[in-house]
């Protein structure tokens, strides 16, 4: 199955590559999210079995983050059809805009399944080709710019994982294996070097933190986010920084059955805090709106790691904090395209009274605004206090202390800027040019952020299932 | 033998610190992509001959003829003058560059394996941070892709040390290289030549906080 998947996808991003019509395009975009919902049933199906010569193999985590994919699928299409129904697209631009959306959400999907780490790798490779398609689909010199950081920061990066895995796989042959799966290297964990596995843990992470928006990789994401249209830049702040954790946590999976345990929770305790402060100055000091949610995004990257860095039921919670992220945090992206169509512009001292002009829209911004600040009765704040307990449990006091501080910081600039489109009547802003915005295309968001609601206060069985045997091999 | 082409790796990174004309640096990776080839030749005799001739095609043919001959298209057409630029004088670089050696060196005392050769070890993390400090210290995006080069040849160097039992992942990395290089090179001559009149850093400062 995976490997049809994997060649239909292709077919079909070929075909909306050379197609002009704009029904034939809609068809075969259907036809992909058909195809990624068959995947995921089959995943379900033939669950913890290996596939294609061992390569893939629909564990629990990657059955959470499957879904979760194809749940943000729909909307992602949706919203990049009415993208491109009003103004009318170029068909080229169009097609070229689908194809690498296709691409990419398979480049993803097999990154989740994969169960080489070498594979995985390779899928990593292929998302950074899709996204540089969408990141410049404007063909301004901005987007140029943007594409080019993107492609350069991702290429280092991906160097750099490699050169981990080189690293990691000098410390296999020693202890006798050449098996690069990651049972193989789970059970060879306490055999291995401490050395090489050490170099290999700095670089991989290092590497995956281009994907995942960490100190100190983050950089380029930003920019890929604020140039890519809003329903791409809403896939890569979300799926695609899933993708990089899922990289990152089937690694250190293998380093927490080994000696470096604790070397390495410090390291990745110092990238997330350094994150999370980060991001809080940048939202202080942010103008362009998709940028703010891009350094929000890089926040609650910041905290997952927090949560998996402290342990215990910080690992259950990370989990659900990054399920729940996307769900929060795509709706955003979503109605930024309509904010967008509404004031032509991304910035802050542009917009205002936006519940004059788009009531639903509005209603979404602040009901998003609450979800992903963690005020409850959003999901969110489930997680996030989840992951506070551990920090403390794992008596890293002085670690609270600061993150707290710095999340009071980020609720404020968040709050400024989001209250200030909201509300606050525009300056530059002649009325007469707003765009006009029909309520009905809130509804993916408001489902979207329903959902961020319902499963942190009701998760169903299979999902609480699921999530405990993803962080099982931590528990020991 | 492999030692003494790895040796003379590592002076062409001494080589390419102080070198001022671009032309200069396209033919150092010429000449490292022939280095290249002599170490696969010499060391992966034992694995089985197709992967041995893919992996020889890719050092001679791609990074010895068909990367800096590309390199020195995208010059022409888009008329980069032929100075690289540097921000740093070039007897700093030529210090930092040997202190990037000497650290390697000592840090490759820790390593008590037999099977690994520690010369690989010191010139493929020479060859990586010297190519990080290029990109960091050059002004024009062309010397910045000549960084990366200089970057993917030492990750080549360190497959190569691991790669007598572990083939795939040579093969792996020739996947890396070949991908990147198309990609980063493609988008150069393709669009930032067209948008861009001087294609510096400088120019691409529109983006920030």
């Amino acid at each position: 199955m995976i490997a049809t998947y994997l060649l239909v996808s292709i077919l079909i991003g070929t075909l909306l590559f050379f197609n002009r019509s704009r029904r034939v395009n809609y068809g075969l975009v259907i036809a992909f999210a058909g195809l990624q919902w068959a995947l995921i049933a089959w995943a379900f199906l033939h669950r913890d079995e290996e596939a294609l010569y061992g390569f893939f193999k629909s564990d629990a985590l990657a059955l959470l983050m499957l879904t979760t994919l194809g749940i943000v699928t729909i909307p992602a299409f949706y919203h990049s059809y009415v993208y491109f129904s009003e103004p009318e697209g170029n068909p080229r631009e169009r097609g070229i805009f689908f194809m690498s959306m296709t691409i990419l959400l398979a480049a993803i999907s097999g990154a989740y399944l994969s169960n080489h780490i070498a594979v995985t790798w390779v899928f990593v490779e292929l998302t950074t080709l899709a996204a540089s398609g969408l990141i410049y689909h404007h063909r301004d010199a901005a987007a140029l710019e943007g594409t080019w950081k993107y492609i350069f920061v991702c290429s280092i990066s991906i160097t750099f994982v490699f050169i981990g895995i080189l690293f990691l796989s000098i410390a296999l042959q020693q202890a006798g294996h050449v098996e690069l799966t990651y049972p193989a290297l789970l059970s060879a964990a306490g055999a291995l070097n401490i050395f090489w596995l050490r170099l290999a843990f700095i670089f991989i992470f290092t590497g995956f933190t281009a994907k995942l928006g960490l100190v100190p990789m983050y950089t380029a994401g930003i920019d890929a986010k604020d140039k890519a249209p809003s329903p791409a830049g809403a896939l890569l702040s979300t799926v695609l920084m899933n993708m990089g954790f899922m990289g990152f946590f089937r690694f250190y999976e293998v380093i927490a059955h080994t000696t470096v345990h604790d070397w390495a929770n410090n390291v990745i305790f110092i990238a997330a805090g350094l994150s999370v402060f980060v991001a809080a100055v940048y939202m202080i000091k942010v103008e362009n709106i998709k940028r703010m949610l891009a350094y929000s995004s890089i926040e609650h990257i910041g905290l997952v790691m927090l949560g998996v860095a402290a342990g215990g039921v910080g690992y259950y919670a990370a989990v659900l904090h990054l399920i729940l992220h996307t769900f929060a945090k795509s709706s955003m992206f979503f109605q930024m395209g309509q904010v967008y169509r509404i004031y032509r512009s991304k910035h802050i001292s542009d917009t205002g009274n936006y519940f004059h002009y788009n009531l639903p829209g509005a209603m979404v911004l602040l009901l998003a605004f609450i979800c992903a600040t963690a005020m409850p009765p959003s999901g969110l704040f489930i997680s996030e206090f989840m992951i506070f307990r551990a920090i403390f449990e794992g008596h890293h006091l002085l670690m609270l202390a600061v993150v707290l501080v710095l999340l009071t910081v980020i609720i404020w600039a968040f709050g400024k800027n989001l209250f200030r489109l909201l509300f606050a009547p525009p300056v530059h802003f002649d009325a007469a040019k707003a765009g006009k915005v029909p309520g009905y295309e809130s509804i993916p968001q408001f489902v979207l952020l329903g959902l961020v609601i319902y499963l942190g206060f009701n998760p169903p069985a299979l999902m609480v299932e699921l999530i405990q045997d993803a962080v099982k091999n931590l528990n020991h | 033998m492999t030692s003494v082409l790895l040796i003379t790796f590592a002076a062409t990174l001494i080589y390419i610190s102080i070198a001022n004309r671009l032309l200069t640096y396209i033919k150092m990776l010429a000449f490292q992509g022939l280095l290249l080839f002599g170490v696969s030749f010499i060391e992966l005799n034992e694995i089985n001959t197709v992967n041995l001739i893919f992996i020889l095609l890719e050092t001679i043919v791609f990074k010895t003829l068909a990367v800096p001959l590309f390199l020195n298209y995208v010059i022409k057409k888009n008329q980069i003058t032929r100075e690289a630029e540097p921000y740093l004088p070039n007897f700093l670089s030529l210090v930092i560059v040997t202190l990037i050696i000497i650290a390697t060196f000592l840090i490759s005392n820790i390593i008590h394996d037999p099977r690994l050769d520690k010369v690989y070890f010191v010139v493929a993390l020479s060859a990586l941070f010297t190519g990080l400090y290029i990109i960091m210290t050059r002004k024009k995006l062309i010397t910045h892709v000549m960084g990366f080069l200089i970057i993917e040849n030492g990750v080549f160097i360190l497959s190569l040390a691991v790669g007598a039992e572990m083939p795939m992942l040579v093969n792996t990395g020739i996947l890396l290289d070949l991908f990147v290089s198309v990609l980063l090179l493609g988008v150069f001559v393709n669009k930032i030549g067209d948008v861009l009149q001087a294609a510096d850093v400088d120019q691409l400062q529109s983006l920030k906080d």
